[in-house]
């Protein structure tokens, strides 16, 4: 065979990588490389340093280290089944590219995931080595996330969290069931462990010892996982309580949802259809009512037919719709949970309305200044000169916010 | 009216210069004429501002407002700075208020430059240098919307510490040696070489591309097109979208292709499938039982299965209620703050928990979610029964000859009777699953608000466990 150029490797392992919707640096710990000894700094906030035409940033150098596996799950390009090109980059190629990028302000750091080759462990082996590399030879100071393997070794996965900023570790599917009919190698039960043993870790890490001495950090950013929509006939509610349920198992940073995606050479088991990218998007939204909103599962799935979100209104709206009993919300008076759940309040707004309100009474044109989405809010609101009288029980209200109504296509 | 000239490089100090000069001089917002960086003589008849008469304290949220619109590119900002501090000195709760309007304007302002910083971050190419010494060099050329070359620039100070970098734009040049930051004077554009990783960061920035979902406007909401002719990636992005529909429409029509020829000998030469096989419906031993339990789906509001510890058979089975958080973690039964207690006074009553199999009536934490907490929930009956199932096989297993049951849902598991259980304590009854003795559960004691009540608590909580202990001797 030919040898490939590190360009050729590049575009096919970057190619294979696409699918993974993880592109997050932020919530590390703060390093820099002021010293003039290394090269890198994290803190805070990520950087999107560019943003491709598919509307998703670019922040890290996302990229798997070889693309051969002996797996076949049945919604992945890189299945030993498929006959998508195969290459493998070497420990040396990873981690020049990423120096070079980096040094060029092109990326945040690397994402590195990987097939699996001969064994799991000795995959996540070469995995760990590149970060080891990055680290300790070029004092490599950036963001790295490294994609776990369940089945790997606890020690590897430990030498990985002292070296990585993230670990994560794809739950695949929503349903245990799902991900035996499409990934038979793949054991829902070794990669809730493996999520757990993460979770441990982590939290040992953070404990000092009685003279207190910090133990060496671990995944400062935390741990992430996937999940698959729209590849097996999981509804939303299934959905949405799976991620609950991992947010408070395993205190995962970030539960990401991708739409599932026709993927080139796909197997005959899966459908080829374009899936409904607001779906992934209204699964988002939910995703934060849960976690910054203090909704409940039930609450934002009570509100959908069968299971499944509202595509026309987003979840908070669509929940305010069917509970209008509790609006119009006075935003003088009212508490701050019920703020929270107006459709068009977010977190900031309902927190410069309770810093404004000790001074002096809110008015409309005020909450337009504070950033409120008054187009949504303004059903269910009242405030200083605005009351929506009849607006909020109307018969109509949903209609205003809905998508009109198209004219069907004819051929 | 006064004017006064601030400079390009520097600008933040002798702003606040001139700020304390104005306002300890009463000057009003209206008789300065500031001016930026020009030499062009003034239209009014103006003298240049007297020295400040004290020093000036402004409050902290005033200059952390001010650190980001100074850098604006709004020439009135200075004159609006000004006069929001006059007023916010005469009414300093207006600084917290996010609905005033000049306050809203500066806001929007500041944010504008935090974004612009934020954006030359992110955007800023490097081109690499022909370099001699140790340290690489590296050259840019951006070109920023306000003056952000100077509050933007530390970051990549601190980011590329060991190269030599620097950055050029229309307004004034950065430039970073041996770890020293320095600004000047704007130069003409430099003529950067051509750089070969640029081509390989384009072939990446196309393979990371999904033709399967397109969405230009959120693309160039977050990356302006006025920053592209600066970025090497986006000349191909032309090229990938009128590409898509069709890469698209070529994977949909593409026929499944058969599998390669050594998938087939991957597959049979990879280790034999992992989960094991269902077990005899009749489980023969505890640990065929634990392999069930672990097994079993999970399901909304509950933890996973969690089974009793302990040897089997074992003379003595402590009974508790179910599985709180810490057990659902930890996968083990009463080890949390209950667990504890339970720990503590059994040892001050000389009773061995190694000796025991302890377990709970009901084998799954049953919560309620809010937030990112799970909040205990008492099991009903339904969970009771479902417990019962695994209780009486773990009792199968382990053959106990005195059960202790701890709090009312061990008691009505056990005894099919949660009632008066106060008046019960301390005994032992006989049901048909042997004798049970009785007790409250060490979380009641958890519950009491009073210390001397929760003392009283624990010295009748540890006499019954002496009495079991007792018992055990007894019998054996």
């Amino acid at each position: 065979m030919v040898k490939r150029t590190t360009q050729e490797k590049l575009a096919i392992l970057a190619d294979a990588a696409r699918y993974d919707a993880s592109c997050a640096s932020s919530g590390s710990v703060r390093r820099d490389s002021r010293d003039g000894k290394g090269l890198g700094s994290t803190g805070g906030t990520g950087i999107c340093h560019a943003y491709a035409p598919d509307g998703r940033c670019i922040s890290l150098l996302k990229i798997l280290m070889t693309n051969f596996c002996i797996y076949d799950c049945a919604y992945c390009v890189n299945r030993v089944s498929s006959n998508t090109p195969r290459a493998r980059f070497s420990v040396e190629e990873v981690v020049d590219l990423t120096l070079s990028f980096y040094r060029r302000n092109y990326i945040e750091g690397l994402f590195l995931s990987s097939g699996i080759i001969r064994s799991p462990d000795e995959t996540m082996e070469q995995m760990v080595l590149i970060a080891r590399t990055l680290r300790e030879q070029h004092n490599f100071r950036g963001y790295i996330h490294l994609k776990t393997i369940p089945d790997a070794a606890p020690e590897l996965i430990e030498e990985a969290g002292r070296h990585a900023d993230r670990l994560s570790i794809n739950v695949e599917l929503p349903t245990d069931n799902a991900v035996k009919a499409y990934a038979p190698e793949k054991d829902p039960k070794t990669i809730r462990g493996a999520m757990g043993d993460v979770r441990k870790l982590r939290e040992a890490s953070r404990d000092k010892s009685y003279r207190g001495k910090r133990p060496a950090r671990f995944a400062p950013a935390g741990q992430s996982t996937q999940m698959i929509v729209g590849a097996d006939g999981a509804n939303d509610a299934t959905i949405l309580g799976q991620a609950n349920r991992l947010y408070s198992d395993y205190r995962l940073g970030r539960v990401y949802y991708s739409a599932f995606s026709p993927i080139p050479d796909s197997s005959a088991a899966l459908p080829l259809i374009k899936p409904p990218l607001i779906r992934e998007h209204r699964l988002y939204q939910a995703d934060w009512l849960l976690r910054f909103y203090d909704f409940s599962v039930d609450e934002i799935t009570g509100a959908a037919e069968g299971g499944n979100l509202d595509l026309e209104v987003d979840p908070k709206l669509a929940w305010a719709l069917k509970n209008r009993a509790m609006f119009p919300v006075d935003v003088n008076r009212a508490e701050k949970s019920l703020l929270l759940r107006v459709p068009g309040f977010g977190t900031k707004t309902v927190g410069r309305i309770l810093s404004t309100r000790r001074h002096r009474t809110i008015r409309y044109e005020d909450l337009v200044r504070m950033g409120a989405n008054m187009k949504s809010a303004r059903a269910f609101i009242s405030a200083g000169g605005w009351s929506p009288r009849a607006l909020t029980d109307s018969a109509d209200l949903r209609a205003r916010f809905a998508p009109g109504p198209q004219q069907l296509q004819l051929i | 009216m006064y004017r006064v000239t601030l400079p390009r490089i520097g600008t933040a100090q002798a702003w606040r210069a001139a700020l304390r000069s104005a306002v300890t001089n009463d000057i009003p917002p209206g008789q300065i004429d500031w001016a930026f960086d020009t030499s062009t003589p003034s239209l009014f008849d103006a003298a240049p501002l007297p020295a400040p008469r004290a020093a000036l304290t402004v409050p902290k949220a005033f200059a952390k407002l001010a650190d980001g619109v100074i850098w604006h590119s709004d020439p009135e900002r200075f004159a609006h700075l000004h006069a929001a501090l006059l007023r916010a000195r005469a009414t300093p709760a207006l600084l917290s208020d996010p609905g005033d309007e000049d306050m809203a304007r500066l806001r929007r302002m500041a944010k504008n430059v935090g974004r612009c910083i934020h954006k030359m971050h992110a955007f800023v190419r490097f081109r690499e240098l022909p370099t001699n010494g140790p340290r690489p060099r590296f050259a840019a050329w951006f070109e920023p919307t306000h003056h952000t070359v100077e509050p933007g620039t530390p970051f990549f100070a601190k980011r590329f510490g060991d190269m030599d970098w620097l950055i050029a734009t229309p307004d004034i040049t950065a430039r970073f040696e041996d770890g020293h930051l320095s600004f000047e004077e704007a130069a003409p554009r430099p003529d950067l070489p051509e750089d070969a990783t640029e081509d390989l960061w384009t072939e990446y920035y196309r393979s990371i591309f999904n033709p399967a979902r397109v969405k230009v406007s959120a693309m160039r909401s977050e990356m302006p097109v006025k920053y592209w002719k600066n970025m090497p990636e986006t000349r191909i992005i032309p090229e990938l979208l009128s590409g898509a529909e069709a890469r698209v429409r070529q994977m949909q029509e593409a026929a499944p292709t058969l599998p390669p020829v050594y998938a087939q000998r991957v597959m049979e030469r990879r280790a034999p499938a992992r989960v094991a096989d269902r077990m005899d419906p009749d489980i023969p031993t505890l640990d065929a039982l634990r392999t069930l339990a672990s097994e079993m789906p999970l399901q909304d509001g509950y933890g996973r299965m969690v089974l009793g510890e302990g040897p089997s058979p074992a003379p003595l089975m402590i009974v508790g209620e179910q599985p709180g958080d810490m057990e659902d973690r930890a996968g083990r039964p009463f080890v949390g703050p209950a667990g504890q207690l339970f720990d503590r006074i059994a040892k001050t009553a000389g009773l061995r928990r190694e000796d025991a199999y302890v377990t709970n009536a009901v084998k799954r934490f049953r919560y309620r979610q809010t937030g990112k907490r799970r909040l205990h929930q008492p099991p009903n009956r339904g969970d009771i029964e479902h417990g019962k199932w695994w209780l009486d096989l773990e009792r199968r297993f382990v053959k106990p000859k005195l059960t202790l049951a701890m709090g009312g849902t061990a008691a009505e598991a056990l005894t099919g009777e949660r009632a008066g259980l106060l008046k019960r304590r301390g005994r032992i009854e006989d049901t048909e699953n042997g004798p049970v003795f009785l007790t409250l559960h060490p979380a009641y004691i958890l519950r009491l608000p009073d210390a001397e009540q929760r003392a009283e608590a624990e010295e009748a909580f540890a006499s019954d466990l002496a009495a079991v202990q007792a018992r055990l001797v007894e019998m054996s």
